[in-house]
């Protein structure tokens, strides 16, 4: 099997889960198949040691790159922000640059053999389309997160016409979730039957679990506060602010509880605004996008991660946090509830249900242990290797009938 | 000859409704939950009563009438009792129908389905006592057998039920403690002098776990080919004992599984020969003499594959929750304020530590069937909420 895939991003230069995933993805698929991954910007990974690695970690895969000035995983609603700033010279509108992407990935599939086409996300539909056009291949299009979800009902209507555009070509669908299949199906009128859910995984190997615990923190954590951790862009996707409500009630209740958010996004302004109107300042650390073993250091010095995603395909740092032995209260709008049972889930409107369930883990040691050593052991059975076995099958019955 | 003994386990806990933190220390109850989840104690009560204990009451009664040899036995809870006598009298009066044909014998047990022997031996000894009088209350009879919570047993509780003054005792025919010995027999526990039974569990568990399991080789199970089984132990076994949970029929193995057309047709079968017939375990023990000696030092129990403890007391909040518990008993009975101990007694009920249970991996599924709740994580922490709530009122009272 020869498959011809076209990403968006790659760690380390990846701005959210969907670079990881299709690193985890493109790594266990190599093993099965004969792997061509396809990223659009050339300049995105400089060819240095850091490119090198990472293609000599993934056995069986060759990564190919287009110039494209695109950056990985931006809402338009920032690419445009960026361009009007001028903080990044752009001279062409993102769809352009989606067009482009296309264009090449058209050249591409002229003059590579391949079996399938497989695309992630809308800004990879373009490409994987073009690429079944040149080639009369199947094209299977991946779904890990949707406009519906990013902009939380208030879509770019450009955005959601290229998804649906993609969604329609494709002669199979993937979607990360039984979540995610339910807004294909209400918001893109996609027929259930084209649907296939594949759940990602987590690859250990991208982690370095023994890392010690931030020095300040622990510091902190030995004067007796306890630590709730969210991470993910804070954006109106990821709940940010219902994390804020919810720990205000927290607080009231058990006052040496702190709060650390890390990651960037939109609303960060909003979110600190809010904390200091509400006078908990003094509880909330906010530390930015953080990575690798700096991440590490904030999911370990944790008591406890919460997700409040309102919309959450997967929801990969659910895993993540599981992995370093912290237990997660994840929202029920969310893809990883559907493959993790040891865990605490609410629904991410339900602050009070949340703090409560804050609180409960916060007080009695049981019963993080018990969460903690039961949610490791879970999360370590998540592995990218049964999703990429799912989707060997997938591309078997459509090269059959093909 | 093979005589059939069988005893139907009927209980219901009181479930802790969701009771958070914010709710320490104002006042609020624990059981009474109003919601249409599955914590709402009288619609449980309720939906069990309509599904199974009517409908098999009444067919028992049935059965009872015409087949002057057939006999069944019962171990109640008080818990159950309790709750049917305030959300369902009319099921309550049909159990008391058929204890009035004088050919259903009633077991003793602890009030509250409690895992008092394990951890003290006074309360243990208070809810035999409690459950004694209410089924003498209700029934006006007094069991002579024993059987211990979800059949927990072991030697010491053999020997402290002999000294309480029982004729029988119950267990679990578990593989591990029987080895190539048959459970169709009376055994006699080491240095007791008191019967033993022991559930032959596996058809037992052909009628309460795989009736309707559509995998099963033996699928549908026929009340015909349920007796040919039964006649297959003639001369092999004296006594067998189909121990299961009431809730089996209709609840458990729904209607439509045809649960109730087997249960109909399975003492006429049974019947059909000549050798076979029905016996109370009072009736067993009088009849046939102990076979062997049995030496139970670890503790055995009905559930799950391991048949052990591990329901209850395998993880460390179920651990946590429970020696909490018992290390305020002192200070809740020295209070002698009837509405602590009772509280405090409503949360020794076995089922709130099988709610905590973690062992998703193998028998899980049962265990989620049986949760009320979300997560064994949601079930220890509505638990320790209100004993942190109950701990600060017998504290108040000091």
């Amino acid at each position: 099997m020869k498959v011809l895939m076209f990403g968006w991003e790659f760690p380390p230069h990846n701005s959210g889960g969907l670079g990881v995933a299709c690193q985890g993805l493109a790594k266990a698929l190599g093993q099965y198949a004969d792997l061509i991954f396809v990223l659009p910007k050339k300049l995105d990974i400089k060819p240095n040691g850091k490119f090198k690695l990472i293609s000599a970690d993934i056995e069986n895969i060759s990564l190919k790159f287009i110039n494209s000035t695109l950056i990985p995983y931006i809402t338009s609603e920032k690419y445009y922000g960026l361009n009007r700033n001028k903080k990044l010279v752009y001279g062409q509108t993102l769809f352009e640059e989606v067009e482009r992407y296309a264009e090449l990935a058209g050249e591409i599939a002229k003059k590579e053999n391949f079996d399938i086409i497989h695309a992630h996300d809308w800004l990879s539909f373009g490409a994987g389309i073009s690429a079944k056009k040149a080639s009369g291949k199947p094209f299977v299009a991946h779904i890990h997160a949707t406009e519906i979800d990013r902009t939380g009902g208030n879509i770019n209507k450009q955005i959601y016409e290229k998804e649906k555009e993609g969604l329609e070509y494709a002669d199979r669908i993937i979607s990360v979730s039984e979540f995610t299949k339910n807004i294909l199906l209400n918001h893109y009128q996609i027929h259930p039957e084209k649907i296939e859910v594949v759940h990602n995984g987590i690859d250990l190997a991208n982690y370095n679990l023994s890392v010690n615990t931030d020095l300040g923190l622990k510091k902190l954590k030995s004067l007796g506060f306890k630590i709730v951790l969210f991470v993910g862009r804070i954006t109106i996707m990821k709940g940010p602010d219902y994390f804020v409500r919810a720990a205000q009630k927290v607080l009231k209740y058990n006052p040496k509880t702190l709060f650390v958010m890390v990651g960037s996004g939109d609303m960060e302004g909003q979110i600190i605004d809010q904390v200091a109107d509400l006078g908990i300042s003094d509880k909330f650390f906010f530390t930015g996008f953080l990575r690798g073993a700096d991440l590490s250091k904030a999911f370990k010095a944790a008591d406890l991660f919460v997700m409040p995603s309102i919309s959450e395909p997967f929801g990969l740092t659910a895993l993540e946090s599981l992995i370093h032995k912290t237990p997660a209260i994840v929202s029920k709008q969310s893809g990883v509830s559907e493959v993790l049972n040891q865990v605490m889930k609410v629904d991410f409107w339900d602050t009070d249900e949340m703090a409560d369930k804050i609180l409960s883990v916060l007080k009695y040691k049981s019963l993080h242990k018990e969460m903690s050593k039961n949610g490791e052991k879970e999360a370590s059975f998540c592995s990218w290797e049964s999703a990429a076995q799912k989707c060997i099958t997938i591309y078997n019955r459509l090269v059959i009938n093909h | 000859m093979s005589s059939i003994c069988i005893y139907f386990q009927v209980h219901q806990p009181r479930r802790i409704k969701r009771f958070r933190i914010f709710d320490i220390g104002k006042e609020e109850d624990y059981f009474e939950d109003d919601s249409d989840t599955n914590l709402n104690n009288k619609k449980i009560i309720e939906k069990v009563a309509s599904k199974c204990y009517i409908p098999t009451n009444y067919l028992l009664l049935n059965l009872l009438n015409k087949y002057p040899d057939f006999k069944v036995s019962f171990s109640f809870s008080g818990l159950v009792l309790e709750q049917l006598k305030e959300y369902s009298p009319k099921a309550l009066s049909s159990f008391q129908d058929l204890v009035a044909t004088k050919k259903v014998e009633l077991l003793s047990e602890t009030y509250y389905h409690s895992l008092s022997f394990l951890f003290s031996e006074e309360e243990f000894k208070s809810q035999v006592v409690l459950h004694k009088n209410i089924i003498k209350k209700f029934f006006d009879v007094t069991p002579k057998v024993f059987r211990n919570t979800e059949l927990i047993y072991n030697n010491d509780l053999a020997k402290l039920v002999e000294k309480m003054g029982y004729k029988g005792i119950l267990a679990e025919g578990a593989d591990n403690i029987l080895g190539w010995k048959s459970p169709n027999f009376i055994y006699k526990p080491k240095d007791a002098d008191i019967a033993l039974l022991l559930k032959n569990y596996r058809l037992s568990d052909d009628i309460a776990f795989r009736f309707s399991e559509k995998s099963w080789k033996e699928y549908p199970l026929t009340a015909e080919k349920f007796a040919s089984w039964i006649n297959a132990v003639n001369g092999n076994g004296e006594v067998i004992n189909l121990f299961m949970d009431y809730e089996t029929f209709g609840e458990h193995q729904w209607e439509d599984t045809g649960i109730f057309k087997f249960l109909e047709k399975l003492p006429s079968e049974i019947l059909k020969h000549p050798d076979n017939d029905f016996v109370t375990p009072s009736e067993a023990i009088k009849r046939y003499k102990p076979k062997d000696e049995l030496d139970i030092q670890e503790f055995i129990s009905w559930a799950d594959v391991e048949r052990d403890l591990s329901a209850w007391l395998s993880n460390s909040m179920q651990k946590d929750a429970i020696d909490k518990l018992y290390s305020l008993r002192e200070k809740v009975m020295n209070s002698k304020n009837e509405s602590l101990i009772r509280d405090w007694r409503l949360l020794t009920a076995s089922d709130h530590f099988y709610y905590m249970c973690t062992k998703w991996f193998a028998d899980g599924d049962v265990h989620k069937y049986f949760n009320p709740y979300d997560t064994p994580y949601d079930a220890f922490r509505y638990f320790m909420n209100v004993f942190t709530d109950l701990k600060l009122r017998v504290n108040k009272k000091q």
